[in-house]
C-alpha cells in the first residue's frame, strides 16, 4: 500500500505546501517544545471508569504543533506507520487550520483515525520514525494530532461520507465487528457491495467494545465511526455467531459471494498453574468483559464484578495495564502489575505506563507467578512469587527472565488477573473444511492479498497474526477489500 | 426478532417459553444452548435448547427463577420480546445407539434432559428415566419424558409423588435390576456429584451436563472453566457435557458460589 514517492512529492509541492514552509524558519520550527496533552487530573480521574483521562489539543495547541513538523522531503515516519497514512499533508492541513481537509486525508488511509489517533502505539511505529529523534528531540505529535483533527470533523457535525459507487449487488460477509472487519467493511461499501458484518456478542466493535476502557477510548467515539457505516449502507448482525447460529453454506446460500473472517484472538491464555481456577482468579478478557461490556461496575445493571481491596494483575502489556487501572477504578486500594520482564520491557504504550504510574499502581517487575492459595472459603488469598533476574536476549530480541533459584515470596491479594495473552478463536478454523492454520491456530493467508487456501475467503487482523494492534488489523481489512474486489471482478 | 409465541408454568418456579429464533431453530442439535439477555442493562445468562419447531421457526426454553435475570424473564408475557439471543452454543450431545440409557434428572435439570432423552430414544436405544426433586409441585416435564422413556421412575424428597428418596436411589435399583450401558445425569451440581460417585462405583460411562456461571459463552473470558481429567476446560465451548468420572465437583460447586454476594446485592436493590 506504500504510495508511490512521485505522489508525495508532488502533493508536497502544491503551492500552499511550499508556501507553509517558506512562512517560518526551520530554526524557529525546532525550536517550538512538543506540546502536552491535556489529562483530567489522576485523582480525579480514578473516580470513574468513564472519564476520559486525555481530554485533546486546544486548536492552538495542535496549530503550534503542526509547526513543529519540517514537512520533511523524505518524510520517514510515513513508513512507521502500517497504513502509511501521508502523515505531513494531514499536518500542514491542520497547521493551516484546514482541519476538514486534514481529517479527510486520514480517511484516506484509516476507517478509523480517532480510534487509532488515541490507541495506536506511536512510540514504536510514526513517532519512532520522525526526523526530530535524529536531532535526540522529542517526535512530532502525531497521534494526538490525529486525535486532533478526527475529533474535529466528529464534533463539527458535518461528517464526510465518502463517496459511493452504485450498488452492484453481490453480497458479501464480514465475520466479527472489531477493527478489522470493520475497515474491510467500509472500503466494500465503498466499492459498491453489499456488505454484511456479523458479531457473536450483543455489541459491534469488538476490542474496542469489550476490552479497551472507555477511560482510554470512549464508546461515543467508536459509536460515530459505526454510524457512519451504517450511514453508508453497512448492515450489522448481531448476536449471530457465524459457525453456529448459521453455517458458511448456509450463508452461501443465502448468495454470499465472498467472506472476510476477522474473528479476532478472543481466547484467554492461563499459565496452567496450581491454583488458577480458584474463585477471585480470571482472565483478563472476563474482568474487562463484566466491566467493558456489561458495565457491572454500575448500580443499575444485573451483571456483577469482584471488588477487592488488593487487585494483582498478572501481564506487562495493553490488556494488563488497562485491568490494573480498571481495578483502582472500582476501588482497589493496592492495584499491582506482576510482570515477569523488567519496566523496559513492558510491551504496553509508553502513555499507559505513565498514566499508569500517575494513578498509583504498583510495579511488581521481575517476579512470575508460580501458586494461587486459598483461604478457608475456597477464594483466592494469596499468590506464590518467583523473583527472576534478566539474562540473555531470546528470540524477541528482549534479554530472557530466568529465576533466581530459592527466591520467593506471597503476597495477600483478593483477586487476581491473568493478563497474558490470548489465542485464535478456534471456532472458524474449525468449520471451514479445507482452510490451512499454523501450529499456533491463526489462518494462513497470502500476505499481499489476505487471502485464504479457501479462495471464497479472506482473513485478517488478530485471527491471523494472533494478536497485534488495532492499525494492523484496520491494515489487513483494507489490503483484503480490494484483493476481494479484484478476486471477485475476475470471475 | 426473538418474539415471546408461548408461555406456560410448569411449577410455581419453572416457566417454559417458547421464541421466535427461526435460524437457532434450524441449526440446534440436542445438547445446545443459548446465551439471552433481559433489557439494555440486563445480564447474559445460559439456557438449553429443550426443543424446537422448523416450521414455525421457534425454540422452547424452560427457566427456573433463581437470580434478578431468570426472574426478569419469567415475568415478561406471550408478545414481549426477549433483547438479545444468541445461539446455538456448546457442542451437541453425541448421540448413538448405546443399548440402554439411563437418565436422570434433578429440578430445572429435566429441561436440558428432555432433548437428550428423546435422541436416544429415537436413535433406537432403550431409555430408563429417574426424575427428582424436593417435593411433587417441582417435578416438571413428566409427561413429556414418559413420552420418550421406557420406563419413567418419579423420586421425592418427602414422598409426596412417586417414591420417596433421592434419585441416587431410584437409579442404584436399576443399575442393580439389570445391564446399564450408559447413564447421563443432569440437575443441581450436588445432584450430578453423586450420580457421578454411584455410576463409577458401578463402572458405567457417564455424561454430566455442567450449569457454571458464563459470559460470553463463545470462549472469550474463561468464567465457565472446569477441571476434567486434570485439564482446565471452558464448558461453553468444550461443553456442556463432560465425562462425569473426571469432572472436578469440589471445585464446580465452589465456583458457582463465586458471585453469591454480589448476586444477591443485585437481586436486593
Ligand atoms: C484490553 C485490550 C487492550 C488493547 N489495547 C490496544 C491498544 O492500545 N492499541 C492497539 O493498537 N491495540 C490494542 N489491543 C489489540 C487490538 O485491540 C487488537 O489487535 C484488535 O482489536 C484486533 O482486531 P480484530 O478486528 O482482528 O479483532 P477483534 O477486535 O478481536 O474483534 C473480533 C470480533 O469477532 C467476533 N467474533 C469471533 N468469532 C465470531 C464468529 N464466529 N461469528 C461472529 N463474530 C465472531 C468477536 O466477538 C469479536 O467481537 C488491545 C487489546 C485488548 C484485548
Ligand atoms: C449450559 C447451561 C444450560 C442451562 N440451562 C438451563 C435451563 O435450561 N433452565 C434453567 O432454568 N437454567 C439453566 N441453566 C442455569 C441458568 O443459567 C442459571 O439459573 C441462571 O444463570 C441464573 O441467573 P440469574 O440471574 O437468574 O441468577 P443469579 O442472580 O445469577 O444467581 C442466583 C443464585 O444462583 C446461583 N447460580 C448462579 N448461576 C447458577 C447456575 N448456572 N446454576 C445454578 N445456580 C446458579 C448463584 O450462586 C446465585 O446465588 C443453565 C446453565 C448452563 C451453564
Ligand atoms: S495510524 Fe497510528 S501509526 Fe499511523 S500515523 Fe496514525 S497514529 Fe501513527
Ligand atoms: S518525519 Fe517528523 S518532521 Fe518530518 S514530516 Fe514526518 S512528522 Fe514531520
Ligand atoms: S462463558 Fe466465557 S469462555 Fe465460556
Amino acid at each position: 500500500m506504500t504510495e508511490n514517492t512521485d505522489k508525495l512529492e508532488q502533493e508536497r509541492n502544491e503551492s500552499w505546501r511550499a508556501e507553509l514552509r517558506n512562512s517560518m524558519p526551520m530554526k524557529d520550527r525546532v525550536a517550538i517544545e512538543r506540546v502536552k496533552m491535556n489529562e483530567i487530573p489522576p485523582e480525579e480521574r480514578i473516580k470513574s471508569q468513564t472519564c476520559e483521562v486525555n481530554t485533546g489539543l486546544t486548536e492552538e495547541q495542535a496549530v503550534l504543533e503542526a509547526k513543529r513538523c519540517m514537512d520533511c522531503p523524505k518524510p520517514t515516519c510515513i513508513e512507521g506507520c502500517p497504513v502509511n497514512i501521508n502523515i505531513p499533508k494531514f499536518i500542514k492541513n491542520i497547521e493551516r487550520k484546514n482541519f476538514a481537509a486534514a481529517a479527510a486525508t486520514l480517511k484516506d488511509y484509516s476507517s478509523l483515525p480517532a480510534v487509532c489517533g488515541r490507541v495506536c502505539p506511536q512510540e514504536k511505529q510514526c513517532e519512532a520514525k520522525c526526523s526530530y529523534l535524529k536531532m535526540k528531540k522529542e517526535p512530532v505529535a502525531i497521534g494526538y494530532l490525529e486525535r486532533f483533527a478526527a475529533d474535529y470533523e466528529r464534533t463539527s457535525g458535518n461528517t464526510q461520507i465518502p463517496k459511493i459507487n452504485a450498488p452492484n449487488g453481490i453480497k458479501v460477509g464480514a465475520i466479527g465487528s472489531g477493527p478489522s472487519s470493520l475497515s474491510f467493511a467500509g472500503d466494500m461499501i465503498k466499492l459498491g457491495y453489499d456488505v454484511t458484518v456479523f458479531e457473536a456478542l450483543h455489541a459491534i466493535g469488538g476490542v474496542l467494545k469489550y476490552g479497551i476502557p472507555e477511560f482510554r477510548l470512549p464508546n461515543a467515539v467508536v459509536d460515530a465511526e459505526l454510524d457512519n457505516l451504517a450511514r453508508m449502507g453497512v448492515k450489522f448482525e448481531k448476536n449471530f455467531v457465524v459457525g453456529r447460529t448459521a453455517s458458511f453454506e448456509d450463508l452461501k446460500e443465502a448468495g454470499y459471494k465472498a467472506f472476510y473472517v476477522g474473528s479476532g484472538a478472543g481466547l484467554p491464555n492461563f499459565m496452567n498453574i496450581p491454583g488458577e481456577n480458584l474463585n477471585g482468579v480470571m482472565s483478563s478478557n472476563e474482568y474487562l468483559t463484566r466491566v467493558n461490556l456489561m458495565c457491572a461496575n454500575c448500580d443499575d445493571t444485573d451483571t456483577p464484578v469482584m471488588h477487592g481491596k488488593v487487585v494483582a494483575v498478572v501481564g506487562g502489556g495493553n490488556t494488563a495495564m488497562d485491568s490494573v487501572r480498571t481495578a483502582k477504578r472500582l476501588g482497589a486500594e493496592r492495584a499491582i502489575i506482576i510482570y515477569r520482564r523488567s519496566r523496559e520491557e513492558m510491551p504496553a504504550r509508553l502513555e499507559e505506563v505513565k498514566h499508569a504510574i500517575e494513578e498509583g499502581i504498583e510495579f511488581l517487575n521481575l517476579h512470575n507467578p508460580i501458586e494461587y492459595l486459598p483461604n478457608a472459603e475456597g477464594r483466592v488469598a494469596k499468590v506464590r512469587l518467583q523473583k527472576m533476574e534478566l539474562g540473555e536476549p531470546d528470540a524477541s530480541g528482549r534479554r530472557k527472565p530466568v529465576p533466581i533459584e530459592g527466591a520467593i515470596e506471597e503476597i495477600d491479594i483478593d483477586i487476581a488477573v491473568v493478563a497474558i495473552g490470548v489465542s485464535p478463536n478456534p471456532l472458524i478454523p474449525a468449520c471451514l473444511k479445507g482452510i490451512k492454520v499454523t501450529r499456533k491456530g491463526t489462518i494462513e493467508v497470502c500476505e499481499e492479498t489476505m487471502q485464504s487456501a479457501l479462495p471464497e475467503i479472506f482473513a485478517g487482523g488478530d485471527i491471523v497474526r494472533g494478536g497485534a494492534t488495532v492499525i494492523l488489523a484496520m491494515g489487513d481489512g483494507r489490503k483484503a477489500a480490494s484483493a476481494m474486489h479484484d478476486y471477485l471482478s475476475k470471475k | 426478532m426473538n418474539k415471546i409465541i408461548e408461555k406456560q408454568q410448569l411449577s410455581e418456579t419453572v416457566f417454559k417459553f417458547v421464541v421466535e429464533a427461526p435460524l437457532i431453530a434450524k441449526s440446534r442439535k440436542p445438547g445446545n444452548f443459548v446465551i439471552l439477555r433481559i433489557g439494555e442493562k440486563g445480564e447474559r445468562i445460559p439456557l438449553t435448547i429443550v426443543d424446537s419447531d422448523l416450521e414455525k421457526g421457534t425454540i422452547t426454553l424452560i427457566v427456573q427463577t433463581v437470580g434478578a435475570t431468570s426472574a426478569k424473564l419469567c415475568k415478561l408475557n406471550t408478545g414481549d420480546f426477549i433483547t438479545d439471543l444468541v445461539g446455538p452454543l456448546g457442542k451437541a450431545t453425541h448421540v448413538s445407539k448405546v443399548g440402554t440409557l439411563l437418565a436422570m434428572g434433578g429440578g430445572v435439570g429435566n429441561a436440558p434432559l428432555l432433548p437428550i432423552v428423546k435422541a436416544f430414544k429415537e436413535a433406537g436405544n432403550r431409555v430408563i428415566t429417574v426424575l427428582a426433586a424436593r417435593n411433587k409441585d417441582l417435578i416438571i416435564l413428566e409427561d413429556e419424558m414418559r413420552k420418550y422413556s421406557d420406563e419413567l421412575i418419579v423420586m421425592t424428597d418427602d414422598g409426596s409423588s412417586g417414591r420417596k428418596g433421592l434419585v441416587t436411589d431410584g437409579a442404584e435399583e436399576v443399575i442393580k435390576r439389570e445391564k446399564i450401558d450408559e447413564c447421563i445425569a443432569i440437575g443441581p451440581a450436588i445432584m450430578m456429584k453423586f450420580a457421578a460417585m454411584l455410576t463409577k462405583k458401578y463402572n458405567i460411562p457417564t455424561q454430566c451436563s455442567l450449569n457454571t456461571i458464563m459470559v460470553d459463552g463463545t470462549g472469550m473470558c474463561g468464567a465457565c472453566r472446569v477441571t476434567v481429567g486434570g485439564e482446565t476446560k471452558f464448558t461453553c465451548v468444550d461443553g456442556p457435557e463432560f465425562d462425569a468420572h473426571k469432572i472436578d465437583f469440589d471445585e464446580l460447586l465452589k465456583r458457582l458460589g463465586a458471585y453469591k454476594k454480589e448476586e444477591t446485592e443485585a437481586k436486593n436493590h
